[in-house]
């Protein structure tokens, strides 16, 4: 077992995936030479030259409109957008085609192409450079998204959408791409589809994907000293939705708070309270809560912290969960007009 | 590098036949490019009648730009890719395609109802240039695999304004993809005319500044037409690069049977097109040149009639459509959730 790099993993997996597969092709905006800015892609194009892994000029339409046709001739394109919010030109491709040839065609014409998306924040990006854009991409059917929180699901989950069938938009944490773990590659982890119970506990679940895994990891540590046993789910894959796993951990445990970066309104994180309730409403001991970022334009990066979720607002949440039976003060607080 | 802009810029007015540049396509090519546009021309007005008859949701006439539909469809091959927006059925239906399952879109019980793959056909394109991307791809995707296969995208003039017809231009040059750009122009996209949609000094123009080479053509003139595009053609098979061809043409119906023409452009205007109508100045020429009689006139007037008798009897028929088959094609394999949600369905349809 070695420490890797969530960044180390992803770029195995795009150097595996070349390797095995001729029909993968990496390309996108400096990925080149440079290997990208976050040299995820470094050194593919030297090791398998400039047909596998390229430049494409600077336009996100024209990459993601390109990776179409290039499916259609039976590639299997694998494109990097730098930036969420740079990644907003290709949305009309993503949308409207990406998502739509399969059933446009009755299933004739296939787009098997990763759309892979460096995203949230907490790396002190200056405006443009984080957002949150998941929930435009989980809306929309037909394609599959996912997100790691560590660099073994970074590989599986990156190799398993490289031979996936369906486009996927695979987005990458950000603030997690120097994160170690220690794990020996290549690894196989559970598949697209799945969540993952990181913690085992008796009392709460936390559900949380991608950039907020680590930090219910972190409130179930600190939580612990409170004297709450919380359990934590990792989502890993928004599309499809495992409402299995998520339905039995939070059957187990009769509380549960969802833990995301983005805004909360009509957020990824409101999807999967909505679903809990239906389908654990009998179970529940308390509403299930939202831990979320405010609905604000994402901010600068002095603000930054002031925004993202952070343990102790976790911690709040996990307070709020009428563990004495009594209702939520902050929505009686609501009620006389102080929220 | 040598680059010769001078060559690779479009003649300062549309090509029209005769010119030294551009040889006359074989009396059979003609006398076959009227054949589909009387054909396409009863096929497109039959498609006109079924939206009055409820048969159609709606039907964007080509009526006008026969010699655009059909020299672009017969200027490529089977073994080449077209890429075609919402306005050219009659391209596909030249092209050989099934054209109750062209018209499927415009009934409306799928979205696209050939087969895409086997007819190397792409879906027709509402997002306007969406496509011209993909036949980027699809280009240098196929001469990757060192095939000489072109892709021929279509568009139409106000799509020239769009980003992605820029960023396709771009990429093809710089890909040095072999893709054939044909911008029908037939003056108005929906309402707006030209004037407001560009000042370029044509939209062939457009091709210049990406390093694509373009020409700009009498789009109302077959033989014209089909010369241009096979120049485009064979530039693109023969590892050219990109061609961007501007056909000047005229949309004698509304956009839409939906669309009132009236409403910005004048009865006059209209004529004047109307002395310019394609199909009409291919029969005069092949009648001048001997390839052409009243009484081969009369054949392919009767075929042409028989073809939209078919059309009609087999669009009369109710066509059926199966709700399953909202899940069917979303993914390769329905998630759970649409497992839930079709069982959800099925319970309805069985407590009806």
């Amino acid at each position: 077992m070695a420490p890797t790099s969530m960044a180390q993993a992803l770029n195995a997996a795009l150097r595996d995936a070349i390797a095995e597969d001729e029909r993968v092709v990496v390309f996108g905006e400096d990925v080149g030479k440079l290997g990208g800015v976050f040299r995820i892609t470094d050194g593919l194009q030297d090791a398998f030259g400039e047909d596998r892994c390229f430049d494409t000029p600077l336009a996100e339409s024209g990459i993601a409109g390109f990776a179409v046709g290039m499916a259609m001739a039976g590639f299997r394109p694998v494109v990097e957008m730098q930036f969420d919010a740079f990644a907003f030109p290709a949305f009309e491709q993503v949308v409207s085609h990406v998502a739509k040839m399969r059933n446009r065609t009755r299933g004739a014409v296939a787009l098997p192409m990763v759309i892979r998306i460096p995203f949230a924040g907490g790396i002190g990006g200056v405006e443009h450079h984080c957002d949150s854009s998941e929930a435009y991409y989980a809306h929309t059917p037909g394609l599959k998204v996912v997100t790691p929180s560590g660099a073994a699901d970074a590989y599986s989950l990156l190799r398993e959408a490289i031979e996936d069938p369906d486009p996927v938009v695979f987005l990458e944490p950000k603030k997690l791409y120097w994160s170690k773990e220690d794990v020996e590659l290549p690894v196989t982890t559970e598949p697209i589809g799945r969540a993952a119970i990181r913690r085992r506990g008796r009392d709460a679940t936390l559900i949380a994907y991608g950039p907020s895994v680590p930090l219910a990891m972190e409130s179930a540590a600190a939580a612990a000293e409170e004297g709450w046993d919380v359990q934590v789910v990792d989502v890993r894959s928004l599309v499809p939705f495992d409402d299995e796993t998520v339905t039995a951990a939070v059957r187990e445990t009769g509380r549960c708070v969802v833990v995301q970066e983005a805004q909360g309104f009509a957020g990824v994180a409101a999807e999967i309270a909505a679903r809990v309730q239906e389908r654990c409403f009998h179970s529940l001991s308390a509403p299930v809560l939202r831990v979320s970022g405010f609905d604000v334009p994402y901010p600068p990066p002095k603000l930054e912290h002031s925004h993202l979720p952070n343990v102790d607002r976790v911690l709040d949440a996990l307070a709020r969960l009428q563990w004495d039976d009594q209702p939520d003060v902050k929505w009686l607080d609501a009620r006389e007009g102080a929220a | 590098m040598e680059v010769s802009t001078v060559e690779w810029l479009p003649s300062s007015s549309p090509v029209q036949l005769p010119d030294p540049n551009h040889p006359a396509p074989e009396p059979s090519r003609l006398l076959a490019a009227y054949r589909a546009m009387v054909v396409g021309r009863r096929f497109d007005a039959q498609a006109t009648t079924l939206t009055k008859q409820g048969r159609l949701a709606v039907y964007p006439s080509s009526r006008g730009q026969e010699a655009c539909q059909v020299g672009a469809a017969l200027s490529i091959g089977a073994q080449d890719w077209l890429f075609p927006t919402y306005r050219d059925s009659v391209a596909l239906v030249t092209r050989g395609i099934d054209p109750v399952e062209v018209l499927t879109l415009l009934r409306g019980d799928w979205h696209c109802g050939y087969d895409v793959p086997s007819t190397r056909t792409a879906p027709q394109c509402t997002p306007l240039a969406t496509q011209t991307l993909h036949a980027v791809g699809l280009a240098h995707g196929e001469a990757r695999k060192g095939r000489d296969t072109v892709a021929l995208a279509l568009i139409g003039d106000g799509a020239t304004s769009e980003g992605d017809f820029h960023e396709a231009l771009n990429f093809a040059a710089v890909f040095r993809a072999p893709v054939v750009f044909l911008v029908q122009n037939n003056g108005y996209a929906i309402s707006v005319p030209l004037a407001k949609q560009s000042v370029a000094p044509s939209l062939a123009h457009k091709g210049i500044g990406y390093g694509v080479r373009s020409e700009q053509v009498d789009g109302n003139d077959a033989a014209a037409v089909l010369s241009v595009l096979d120049t485009a053609v064979a530039h693109a098979r023969s590892g050219g690069g990109p061609f961007l061809v501007e056909a000047h043409t005229y949309r004698m119906e509304a956009h839409t049977n939906a669309d009132d023409a009236g409403r910005y452009r004048s009865p006059d205007e209209v004529e004047q097109w109307r002395q310019r109508d394609p199909i009409d100045r291919q029969e005069r020429q092949l009648r001048e040149s001997g390839h052409l009689d009243d009484t081969a006139v009369e054949q392919i007037a009767a075929e042409a009639e028989e073809f939209a008798v078919q059309v009609r009897s087999r669009m009369q028929a109710e066509p059926s459509t199966d709700p399953a088959d909202l899940f069917r094609h979303v993914y390769a394999e329905p998630t759970p959730q649409l497992t839930e949600q079709l069982a959800q369905l099925r319970a309805e349809q069985e407590a009806l």
